[in-house]
């Protein structure tokens, strides 16, 4: 699974990239890969304020709706016009033209909590493992 | 009468399968204090034979339309539904089958709710429409909510015209009163029986979030949409119809012709009995750009994995089994075999046949009331224009309805109830179903 | 077909094709011979429109022939089994049918005077009485349409009623088991929501319940049996608990097919409930509808029940609608009365011993699918099941074959798939409800169609995976109309118009 190098990410599953104090946010392969085909977007208006932590958009696939929720605090410089025509950007390329917003970052202490592309790793790693454990518990219940 | 097919060797067997002696043993769980007092305090089953004669004595004591002259409407018609309606909802393919969750075994039910949608927007105008919901009243409380999800949060107060359907405004009442954000106002209507304009006017202003108005009004009265749609606009407001007799759009200006919001209303007249009310189905079209503020079920088309046209349900992420407590609605019903019925009975009309039934059923209730105004014992109430129901004034209205009563005429309906302001005022519905020698009888008993 | 739809066959099958595009111009089914005299326009020419554009034109056969064939794509009761878990698939008696179509129901006024519709009066009043004995309750509204209706107008019972005592609270409990419509229908009541979980053997214990438990929450909803198919047995602990601290316990009566003559919810402590006719009282589920979702309550909440009310004097039945108290109408007139009719029949054929017979073999037909199926698919929760069992897709996921794959394969056996993906706290829930009107012979043969599927699953994955293929189409691109909505016919791109 691609995790760039250079990006940050959140534990909601949310990539940021970051030029001085501009943000841009979307939603990394592994969310994607997760939720399947994506049908819907909802995005911010421009100029809004979305704040760390908070949902500030949400990902529709046919069955289920996630929000998004904002790595950062700040407010919205630019939407991913994009998107809402052809949602299934996200699935084809999560990391570059699926793009969700642009922000101007209010804090940039907001990026301490975020992970590296490496730790972000460890942390899918970590997800998938708990469920390959599952995994086990049901090999054993075949063998009854 | 049971429809358990258990032989005792078939229990037998079966609990022996399971590993138990009886089925009381599966109901060890259940608290000895509830099991204790459980019995049914009912009389035991019958045959059939029985059942139907039970039935059919109390059936016998209603005044049924097929024996009675009925000019009664108020929200439900008396038409006349053509043999194919019912011998095609009677299909057990389409009453005994569920929602269609499973589209490769439901396009039968899923191609009829496409259909559907589109008779319904052609119908009235709109660009979308959902697959229905409960009722008329309902579909104007859902309207209302609609329009709360459009609308800014500064916008919450909601206009009502009186001349709306007396228990769609009591519906509407009770689904908005525990969401207290939102203050219901009426509109009062003029003396030509129509939504008093000057009135809404005044009455509007930043804070209106909608205007719900019945098209035609509860009166049988066709309303003036143009100056409202315009008022609304300069207002912000949003503008929505209700409609309790949609056979009038087979003749009048549809909702979508004058740039309606939310255009709702009770299907019943389109094919389904008057069954004391209920079940008929309500309708819901809107504009394209609201589509996603709409509640209930939506059926779309797409292709199978071979390219073929098919059908499922869609937007699903509007609706409670996945957005739970921030749904759009809670109804997860479309009343599919009412909305069955009306699309085989709008396919039978077609194009030619609508406008037809439309014209006959204005030129029975003009001649009603033109002959009822010719004698002495009742007199106009409202001067605009009527689609198939009117109302008239009388002066000893109790005696009128004796007399009729008498003859098996049920005159109207009385609007005292509802209206202290129009005591003596009767609400007179005439149908393709009333024929001339009805309303000469309508008209003698009358005039006593 | 629209511009973006794809290839469409030169022949296609003439059931594909929609109304829209079949006829010629002119056509129709409508007859009126009687000659009434040209249109004179009493409505002025300004309210009228020119036509309906696009409406269908077509003779009697077509249609007939249309809806006829459309109706041979659908998968029904009558023709398949059909154990959708929660929505009770039981035979729909055709003695309901031919009774609700009797004039004497059928073209009946609600509007005509009282003394006119004094039958229809008798048997809903008896209808309310029928099911408050089987509940166990005090009084029944008939107005609710639906379960979600009925849902709603049990909470507004709860908030009026908590409002006459001065506070109307804020928060509803709701088990992680509940179907949406109950969150949805507790926010449209002004409430919030907070969910309680469910424990490792499917309930909920006393002592989550006691620990969310506030002079704040103004209701337990709760459904029992639940929507795993297992039986509350702390419920009444649990009402005890609600009760202490001055709430109120609301029972979805979604399962009472498993409860008739068994246990009845008033006794649970329970004080407001609502029934699902089209469920346990077996009227047609017609594709989605119409249902009924009367509900009952305890004498304390009596007063708060839409109107009108139906009274009983020595002069007959009377509506009474003076009620200050209520909450007022939910619905127009009285409800689903066709509904109403074919409900009351089922019970007066089936009566006590009819009712009860009908609970105890939906418990034995589920508990045999459960012991024959065990072996073969992961069981949620090893407990004794009551109407309905949840297995899930645990031992098949490791093939890559998973419930929505079952399901689709199912179909090609010639059965309508269990409930799938639910109740959400099960992963890749089969909600399995068989329902008492099934003979054991066609349970043994959807016990073999499962168990052929799972050999699939492990020996030929694929071959479930892409399944169905005996259906009149394959599976459907669901993202494709989501996506791009088509919601309706369009006649521009329409070769007709």
């Amino acid at each position: 699974m691609e995790i760039p190098e250079g990006l940050k990410y959140s534990k909601e599953h949310e990539w940021v990239l970051i030029e001085g104090k501009i943000a841009t946010i979307g939603i990394t392969e592994y969310a994607q890969e997760e939720l399947g085909d994506i049908v819907f977007v909802e995005l911010p208006e421009i100029g809004e304020k979305i704040v760390k932590d908070d949902p500030f958009g949400a990902v529709e696939s046919v069955k289920a709706v996630s929000d998004v929720y904002a790595p950062v605090s700040g407010t919205v410089l630019e939407v991913n016009d994009a998107l809402p025509d052809s949602p299934e950007t996200i699935n084809d390329d999560a990391y570059g033209d699926g793009w969700m917003v642009r922000v101007e970052m209010q804090d940039v202490d907001d990026l301490k909590d975020l992970m590296t592309a490496e730790e972000y790793a460890e942390y899918i790693e970590q997800q998938k493992e708990d469920d390959e454990e599952e995994d086990d518990e049901e090999a054993e219940d075949e063998e009854e | 009468m049971s429809y358990t097919p258990h032989t005792a060797a078939d229990q037998e067997q079966m609990l022996g399968a399971i590993g138990i002696r009886s089925v009381d043993d599966l109901l060890r769980h259940i608290p000895q204090s509830l099991r204790s007092r459980a019995k049914i305090n009912l009389p035991d089953g019958v045959s059939e034979l029985t059942v139907r004669r039970a039935l059919a004595a109390l059936a016998a004591k209603n005044a049924a339309a097929n024996d009675w002259d009925l000019f009664l409407g108020g929200g439900i018609y008396h038409h006349f539904i053509p043999s194919a309606v019912d011998a095609i909802t009677s299909r057990a393919e389409f009453s005994t089958s569920y929602t269609p969750y499973q589209p490769e075994v439901s396009q039968g039910t899923l191609q009829v709710l496409f259909e559907y949608q589109t008779l319904v927007c052609q119908l009235t105008g709109m660009e979308v429409s959902n697959a229905g919901v409960y009722d008329g009243a309902s579909a104007a409380a859902e309207a209302v909510l609609m329009a709360r999800r459009i609308q800014p949060s500064t916008r919450r107060h909601v206009l009502v015209s009186r001349a709306l359907h007396p228990q769609y405004r009591a519906v509407v009442a009770t689904y908005l009163r525990n969401l207290t954000d939102l203050s219901l106002e009426e509109i009062p209507f003029d003396a030509s029986g129509v939504t008093d304009v000057d009135q809404l006017s005044r009455q509007l202003n930043d804070h209106t979030m909608c205007v719900l108005v019945g098209y035609p009004n509860f009166f049988g009265v066709i309303e003036n949409l143009a100056p409202m749609r315009e008022l609304c606009d300069r207002a912000g407001a949003q503008l929505i119809t209700s409609t309790t007799e949609p056979l009038a759009f087979g003749l009048l200006k549809p909702p979508g012709a004058f740039g309606i919001d939310i255009a709702v209303g009770e299907g019943q007249s389109l094919g389904v009995p008057m069954a004391l009310g209920g079940p008929g189905f309500g309708f819901f079209a809107t504009q394209r750009k609201f589509m996603r503020n709409l509640p209930g079920r939506l059926v779309g088309e797409t292709v199978d994995s071979e390219g073929n046209r098919g059908y499922v349900l869609t937007l699903a992420t509007r609706e409670q089994h996945i957005r739970r407590e921030r749904a759009t609605s809670n109804i997860c019903t479309s009343q599919t075999l009412c909305t069955t019925a009306a699309t085989v009975y709008m396919a039978l009309l077609g194009k030619t046949g609508l406008r037809r039934l439309a014209e006959i059923n204005v030129e029975r209730a003009h001649e009603a009331h033109d002959r009822l105004l010719a004698g002495a014992q009742v007199e106009p109430c409202f001067a605009a224009p009527f689609f198939n129901e009117f109302v008239v004034r009388g002066k000893q209205l109790d005696d009128l309805m004796r007399r009729c009563s008498e003859r098996k005429i049920i005159p109207g309906i009385g609007l005292a109830r509802w209206y202290p302001e129009l005591p003596d005022s009767l609400l007179v519905c005439v149908t393709e179903m009333n024929d001339r020698e009805g309303i000469d009888r309508l008209v003698s008993a009358v005039s006593g | 077909m629209s511009a973006q739809s794809p290839d469409n066959p030169p022949n296609r099958h003439p059931s594909q094709q929609l109304l829209f595009e079949s006829g010629s111009p002119g056509r129709t089914a409508f007859s009126w011979p009687e000659k009434t005299p040209a249109a004179e326009r009493p409505i002025p020419e300004a309210f009228l429109r020119e036509d309906v554009p696009g409406f269908p034109e077509m003779g009697e056969l077509e249609v007939l022939r249309h809806f006829t064939r459309l109706s041979q794509r659908n998968f029904a009761i009558e023709s398949q089994f059909y154990p959708l878990g929660s929505c009770t698939m039981k035979y729909n008696p055709k003695v309901n049918e031919v009774v609700a179509r009797d004039p004497g129901f059928s073209l009946v006024h609600p509007l005509a005077p009282v003394a006119r519709i004094q039958g229809a009066l008798e048997l809903l009043y008896n209808l309310e009485k029928m099911l408050t004995e089987i509940g166990g309750m005090d009084h029944v509204s008939l107005q609710p349409a639906a379960g979600a209706q009925g849902e709603l107008t049990g909470l507004m019972l709860i908030r009026a009623y908590l409002s006459a005592r001065g506070n109307p609270r804020k928060k509803i409990i709701v088990p992680d088991t509940a179907h949406g419509t109950n969150p949805a229908s507790s926010t449209l009541c002004g409430y919030d929501v907070i969910q309680v979980s469910s424990n490792d053997q499917g309930v909920i214990a006393p002592a989550a319940v006691a620990k969310l438990m506030d002079e704040d929450v103004a209701a337990l909803m709760v459904t029992n049996p639940n929507t795993l198919g297992i039986f509350e047995a702390n419920i009444e602990a649990i009402a005890e608990t609600v009760h202490g601290k001055g709430g109120l316990v609301y029972l979805d009566g979604a399962n009472l097919n498993a409860l008739m003559g068994i246990a009845k919810p008033g006794h649970m402590g329970v004080d407001v409930l609502h029934m699902n006719l089209h469920k346990t009282f077996s009227t047609p589920h017609g594709g989605g509808g119409p249902g009924a979702g009367p509900v009952a309550v305890r004498t304390s909440l009596g007063d708060f029940l839409p109107t009108p009310r139906i009274g009983k004097t020595g002069a007959g039945f009377e509506l009474v609608e003076d009620i200050p108290t209520s909450i007022g109408r939910v619905r127009s007139f009285f409800g689903n009365f066709g509904v109403l009719v074919r409900a009351y029949t089922y019970i007066v054929s089936l009566g006590a011993n009819g009712l009860e017979e009908a609970s105890r073999m939906a418990l034995l037909n589920a508990n045999y699918i459960k012991s024959k199926l065990e072996r073969h698919y992961h069981l949620a929760y090893n407990e004794p099941c009551m109407h309905e069992c949840i297995f899930t897709d645990r031992i098949q996921h490791k093939y890559g074959v998973t419930t929505l794959d079952v399901a689709k394969r199912l179909l090609d056996y010639g059965f309508h798939p269990p409930t799938i993906y639910f109740p959400l706290v099960v992963s890749g829930a089969l909600m399995i409800e068989p329902t008492e009107t099934e003979t054991p012979e066609t349970l043994d043969q959807f016990i073999e169609a499962m168990i052929s599927i799972s050999r699939e699953a492990k020996e030929s994955p694929e071959l479930v995976k892409n399944a169905p293929y005996s259906t009149p189409v394959r599976r459907l691109d669901e993202a494709r109309a989501a996506r791009k909505p088509v919601l309706r016919w369009e006649p521009s791109s329409n070769s007709k118009d």
